[in-house]
């Protein structure tokens, strides 16, 4: 490699770092790499008479900017700032080479409610590609940023927008001392808005959400011996719904919400089990005497199981039709392949994958033998994919210290969000969530 | 089986204790009768009385204050932290010795009871490392148990890669953290 060619890779690794803030309260999301040939997008401001909707353009451009697939334009390189259809002249954006523009305007509508008016436009075909109103309270103008952020998305890829989502994950202060915390946190997919969901001085993990998004398994230690509890984020409700001997973990709902798969080690080994949530009936699925079977995670269509088994002598992936018991392994390059999950079409998977010592997130076709790693970083674990299946989320270590990171699934977008304390652990991604609706509970 | 090697790996052990505390006496002995060259040993004399409550047989305490137990020779607690290899839930052979002291109090102290707590390191999944803690703290259960200890007196209790002993993300920190622990109620 000459000099003048390593100056340029130099070059163009700089330009992908960008740092963006969303709201300026959370931590800064550091995006370290996006496609090289993003469409560019202009998100005017939008105008607020009465009700501050300044922040909405900055959340819906940082939206963008992080799927790795938009190139927003600064808002001080804008020519004009349309907020109205007629005031958009397309050629102050065609110098620009901006092909597409979303302008908008809020105002109050009394009783703290909030009305929203946007539109996408196509500079190159000279027209209006949406336009959509909302009405919501005004301690919801994030997730109106969000919506409106997913229709964008949705009308320019053709792939639903997931930035309405949540991710909950494990930040752990002061770990290996004796007055260590640990908090379930729930936050928007951007990091922000985090509140806590349960505060021990025990270790938590594990975190899993149900398919409505209204309730989290997860793994707590709060009474000095493990248990699997299900809590209700709406009403707060907690219920520990395994406390065997021995190992209660690795708590996934199925799809249909109405059974957890689960790793129980009551009977002497880790086994993986399968519990009805209305009557209770607990089944065991796995049976391998000195075998760790663990981290169970289903198939889209709820028949099956896939997990982590050292049944052949080293951790690998493992699938299990749940009608036959029929197991076929999935995994076979490494030594190391555990905590798998599959991609919405059921026909790919992620799981942390060793090689030459280090662990990474990797992909791979069911079908296939062939293992694309998709992280550099080292002691990646927990992926955990976006309901769209563009992205996963997934813990990492940055300087030492627990982060979490998310890269698309191709392996060419990434970002990190950095946290201002702790180390943060075991994100998951929530399923699809209507956060205008009243009855969504958020 | 058990019962043949419990009493069969009690015995010598004893024997081999009461051999030392006989040879510390000796030793002792030789330490006074040594200033030979000296004809005027008389101030030397003190040094006598020191050994002497040893052969006492006065009970010699098997557990400190905190409630763990001593090592009947040193009169040190006994180490109750177990190291494992990496990935490995194998018990290291030079710490076997220190297990079959544990099993002696507990087949002793049939009223005493302990929870063993399975650790790894922050290396591999965290549900993995938690049956890999399991697994380790059951090599321990069943050393004790096939010495004799009853199975009521053990609680395992896995804690994965979530209670780093040390907190660092080196080989050092590491093999810290691969461990066992005994901790007595």
């Amino acid at each position: 490699m000459n000099i003048r060619s390593r100056w340029r890779a130099v070059a163009a690794a700089t330009a992908l770092t960008l740092t963006w803030s969303a709201s300026g309260a959370g931590e800064k999301i550091i995006i370290d790499q996006g496609y090289d040939d993003q469409t560019r997008i202009a998100v005017v401001p939008f105008e607020t008479a009465g009700g501050d909707g300044a922040g909405i353009a900055p959340v819906v451009s940082f939206d963008l900017a992080r799927s790795g697939q938009f190139d927003p334009l600064p808002p001080e390189n804008m020519l004009s700032l349309p907020t109205r259809p007629e005031q958009v002249f397309f050629r102050d954006w065609r110098v620009l080479g901006i092909e597409y523009v979303l302008i908008g305007r809020m105002w109050e509508l009394g009783d703290g409610e909030l009305a929203t008016a946007y539109h996408l436009l196509d500079v190159f075909n000279e027209r209006e590609l949406l336009s959509g109103r909302l009405a919501a309270p005004a301690t919801k103008r994030r997730d109106i940023a969000h919506r409106i952020a997913d229709e964008v998305f949705e009308q320019i890829t053709g792939i639903p927008g997931a930035f309405s989502t949540k991710i909950i994950y494990v930040l752990a202060l002061d770990a290996g001392t004796s007055y260590a915390r640990y908090r379930l946190e729930l936050a928007d997919s951007d990091g922000e808005r985090a509140r806590t969901l349960f505060d021990s001085d025990q270790p938590l993990l594990s975190a899993s959400w149900s398919p409505d998004a209204r309730r989290v398994a997860y793994v707590s230690f709060e009474s000095g011996r493990q248990a699997v509890v299900i809590q209700d984020l709406v009403t707060g409700e907690r219920n520990r719904i395994a406390e065997y001997r021995g190992l209660n973990g690795a708590p996934v709902f199925s799809p249909d919400g109405n059974r957890l798969a689960l790793v129980l080690s009551r009977d002497g080994n880790p086994e993986i089990y399968v519990k009805d949530l209305a009557s209770g009936a607990l089944r065991r699925v796995t049976r391998y005497p000195s075998a760790i079977d663990t981290e169970p995670s289903w198939t889209p269509d709820g028949n099956g199981l896939i997990f982590t088994s050292d049944r052949g002598g080293r951790p690998q992936i493992y699938q299990m039709d749940l009608a036959t018991s029929m197991v076929e392994r999935l995994t076979f390059q490494g030594d190391y392949n555990a905590r798998a999950r599959l991609l919405p079409d059921g026909e790919h998977l992620v799981y942390v994958h060793r090689r030459q010592g280090t662990y990474h997130i990797a992909w791979q076709a069911l079908e296939r033998e062939d293992v694309r790693v998709l992280t550099q970083t080292s002691l990646d674990e927990s992926p955990s994919i976006a309901p769209n299946g563009t992205m996963l989320i997934y813990a990492t270590q940055d300087r030492g210290r627990g982060i979490l990171a998310v890269v698309s699934i191709d392996g060419r977008v990434r970002y990190r969000l950095p946290s201002a304390e702790g180390d943060v652990r075991e994100p998951a991604w929530s399923p699809y969530i209507d956060a205008l609706s009243p009855s969504s509970g958020y | 089986m058990t019962q043949a090697r419990s009493t069969h790996g009690s015995r010598p052990r004893f024997s081999l204790f009461v051999v030392l505390l006989a040879g510390g006496v000796l030793a002792g002995c030789a330490g006074c009768t040594t200033p030979a060259p000296d004809p005027v040993p008389i101030p030397e004399e003190p040094a006598a009385p020191t050994v002497e409550p040893t052969p006492d047989p006065e009970p010699i305490p098997e557990f400190n204050e905190a409630g763990n137990p001593l090592d009947p020779e040193s009169g040190l607690p006994l180490s109750r932290t177990f190291y494992f290899d990496f990935d490995k839930a194998v018990i290291r052979p030079s710490d076997l010795r220190t297990l079959e002291r544990h099993a002696d109090m507990l087949r002793r102290h049939r009223d005493r009871s302990l929870a063993i707590e399975g650790h790894c390191d922050e290396r591999g999944t965290r549900e993995y490392n938690l049956a890999l803690g399991e697994r380790r703290a059951n090599a321990v259960r069943s050393f004790l148990m096939s010495d004799g200890v009853r199975d009521s007196q053990i609680e395992t209790v896995s804690y994965g890669e979530e209670r780093p002993a040390d907190v660092g993300h080196d080989e050092s920190a590491w093999s810290k953290n691969r461990r066992a622990e005994l901790i007595y109620r």
